[in-house]
């Protein structure tokens, strides 16, 4: 039994590194609320500078792109990932089979800044215009690997006997994969994409290299103002981005938690 | 152990005509992973409306010799055909062959329903032909009511009848079924033993059953392959792999019996004495010939063994044994005394016809045991 001393120490470890990791944040969420011009003065409650958002043109393009970019790079992320699962967990004897797997996963481990820096060489040197589509092949790059690993965790776990029951009942290998193997490891897929989509949404380094004129995202936006100065405008997006994302990660790990349970 | 009663099937034996034509034909099958051999240049046919059973310990290659004719796995070397057509080549979902899987495979995200009906939509088959057909194998496997559910809703019992049905429903020429009644308890085990063999009768199939249960395997079997190590021991109706068992192994794996290794010392035609540990054993009939010298074993069951007190008299012809009883296994419906006779332990299973409460021997006493020479079994192998 745990003395009473003891949970106190626990629920103060516990409070501390919860405020470690979310004040900063809540001090944000709070100030976007904030009725004064001046950021770090509080001068009453307000939701006039999300009402202002709507009306900045720049800050709603760069929205809109990074949504745009998020979608799409997720969905190319999902499925380049998704097949690199099943070649990871099917073919487990193929020649180069640990380099493959490497290379799947360098992207998670490689720091942005050099993949951001290889992939701008890349651009540059086959002379392809920097835009939105640049961004969304760079995102792509950085999350399939996340796809990967959320996919492969889900296979790894997947009766094969399945697919031969299917294959026995005569279906061919594409009607066995799209249905039977897909719609069963589906909410791995959707955990995937929604990660994805979230990684997309939430970078900057990689944006920054592999953008051009015109495909400005939402973190690229932000962290030019803020270097003007912090608007409470910024705070009230960021409050949304903050929002958007948890409700994705939250969908996300519903997802996975499905795709565990599903027998 | 006793063959358990089966149902008639008449004077069934096509492996007998020179005329009949096999079903299947493994000729030559070799199969090898990596640096293990599974299967190892075996050669088996079996006939049209067989119920066949592969019978062997787990890591035998009776799961694999199954998996190739499936389409699941290739044969390294050698020939499977089907009707006379070799099916090298031919993948899984173009064989005209179903399987009925261990884990029984239904597809989690189906219905019952959706799972019997998954064969004929791939066939492509009209809707109201495939509704009519699910609903017949609904019936046949007596799960009207449950064609809504989904797989994780039903029993163990319920799941195994929906893939027998998933399986039965495209009418294959051939039934594949990978240790079907494995996750059943003993009793449904039984009555699902009787039911599936009621079926193939009814509808004409050839089954071909794969499991590690001997009981299993005599009930349901027209013939059974017993399997070791990659090659078949022996081929036989349950009572030829009972009662002449080719090899140490088979007499061995099928039901009980006492094992006695010796020395041919006497060789008259048909009639072999063996000098053995319990002194020499006289085979009336045994089926290999031998030379004097040989090192064989003699083998009998113990229910064919009369076992009576020490002082007692036994008729003449018989092999007689004496030693005392060790231990003493009441079954209910038959009593095994477990016998110590020079380092040996021999069984004796007696059936107990009449009804009795005291135990005619105890523990401790000696004995005599006693088998006819026509029991005995000369093994070479």
């Amino acid at each position: 039994m745990t003395s009473p001393r003891s949970r106190l120490l626990d629920a103060t470890a516990l409070t501390l590194g919860f405020a470690f990791l979310y004040l900063p944040i809540v001090i944000l969420v709070i100030f976007s609320f904030n009725a004064s011009q001046l950021v770090t003065v509080w001068g009453g409650f307000s939701t006039r500078w999300y009402a202002s958002i709507w009306q900045n043109r720049q800050l709603m393009d760069a929205a809109w792109m990074t949504a745009q970019v998020a979608a799409a790079s997720a969905a190319f992320a999902t499925v380049v990932g998704t097949l690199a699962a099943l070649a990871l967990t099917r073919y487990a004897r193929f020649r180069g089979r640990t380099l493959f797997s490497g290379l799947v996963y360098a992207p998670i481990v490689m720091p942005e800044v050099i993949t951001g820096l290889s992939l701008l060489l890349l651009f540059v040197s086959l002379g392809i215009d920097r835009g939105f589509w640049t961004v969304t092949v760079a995102h792509a790059t950085f999350t399939c690997g996340f796809v990967a690993v959320v996919v492969q965790s889900r296979l790894v776990t997947f009766d094969r006997s399945l697919e031969e029951a299917a294959a026995d009942l005569g279906a061919t290998p594409a009607q066995v994969f799209f249905r039977i193997t897909l719609p069963i490891i589906a909410p791995a897929v959707v955990a995937g994409f929604l990660l994805a989509f979230t990684l997309s949404l939430d970078d900057l380094v990689l944006a920054s290299f592999t953008t051009g004129p015109g495909s400005t995202t939402l973190p690229m936006r932000i962290y030019s103002q803020v270097r003007l100065g912090v608007t409470p405008e910024i705070n009230a997006i960021s409050t949304l981005m903050i929002a958007a994302v948890t409700v994705l990660v939250i969908a996300a790990s519903l997802a996975t938690k499905r795709s565990a349970s599903a027998h | 152990m006793e063959p358990p009663e089966r149902p008639s099937r008449g004077a069934f034996a096509p492996w007998d005509e020179p005329a009949a034509r096999p079903l299947v034909v493994f000729e030559g099958v070799t199969k090898r992973f990596g640096a293990e051999t599974a299967v190892s240049d075996l050669t088996l046919a079996i006939y049209e409306r067989e119920f066949f059973a592969l019978l062997g310990p787990s890591g035998c290659g009776k799961s694999t010799l199954m998996r190739m004719l499936a389409g699941f796995e290739t044969p390294s070397a050698g020939r499977v055909l089907l009707a006379g057509q070799d099916l090298a080549g031919m993948p899984p979902h173009v064989r005209p062959v179903n399987m009925m899987f261990q884990s029984y495979a239904l597809f989690p995200h189906m219905s019952v329903e959706k799972n019997i009906a998954f064969g004929l939509e791939m066939d492509g088959r009209p809707r109201d032909e495939v509704g009519a057909r699910v609903a017949e194998a609904l019936r046949m496997v007596k799960l009207e009511g449950l064609a809504g559910r989904r797989p994780h809703q039903l029993s163990g019992g319920q799941r195994q009848r929906v893939a027998l049905a998933r399986a039965l429903v495209k009418r294959p020429k051939l039934l594949l079924l990978d240790e079907p009644l494995g996750a059943l308890d003993r009793k449904l085990r039984e009555e699902t033993q009787f039911e599936l063999m009621a079926l193939q009768e009814r509808l004409g199939l050839t089954f071909i059953i794969v499991t590690h249960d001997q009981d299993e395997a005599m009930t349901m079997a027209t013939r059974i392959a017993v399997m070791d190590k990659g090659r078949i021991a022996q081929v036989g109706t349950p009572p030829v792999i009972y009662e002449a068992p080719a090899t140490r192994h088979v007499a061995g794996f099928i039901g009980e019996i006492n094992l006695v290794e010796g020395t041919v010392s006497g060789c008259d035609g048909r009639r072999v004495t063996v000098a053995t540990a319990v002194g020499d054993l006289t085979v009336a009939d045994a089926a290999d010939s031998v030379a004097v010298g040989q090192a064989v074993a003699v083998a009998w069951r113990p229910e064919k063994t009369r076992i009576v007190r020490a002082g007692e008299a036994i008729s003449n012809g018989r092999a007689v044994i004496s030693g005392t009883v060790h231990d003493i296994g009441y079954l209910g419906g038959r009593t095994t005394y477990h016998v110590d006779v020079t380092g040996l332990r021999l069984k004796a299973a007696v059936a107990n016809a009449a009804r009795s409460v005291e135990r005619p021997l105890g523990t401790g006493e000696a004995v005599k045991l006693a088998v006819a020479p026509d029991a005995l079994l000369l093994l070479v192998r």
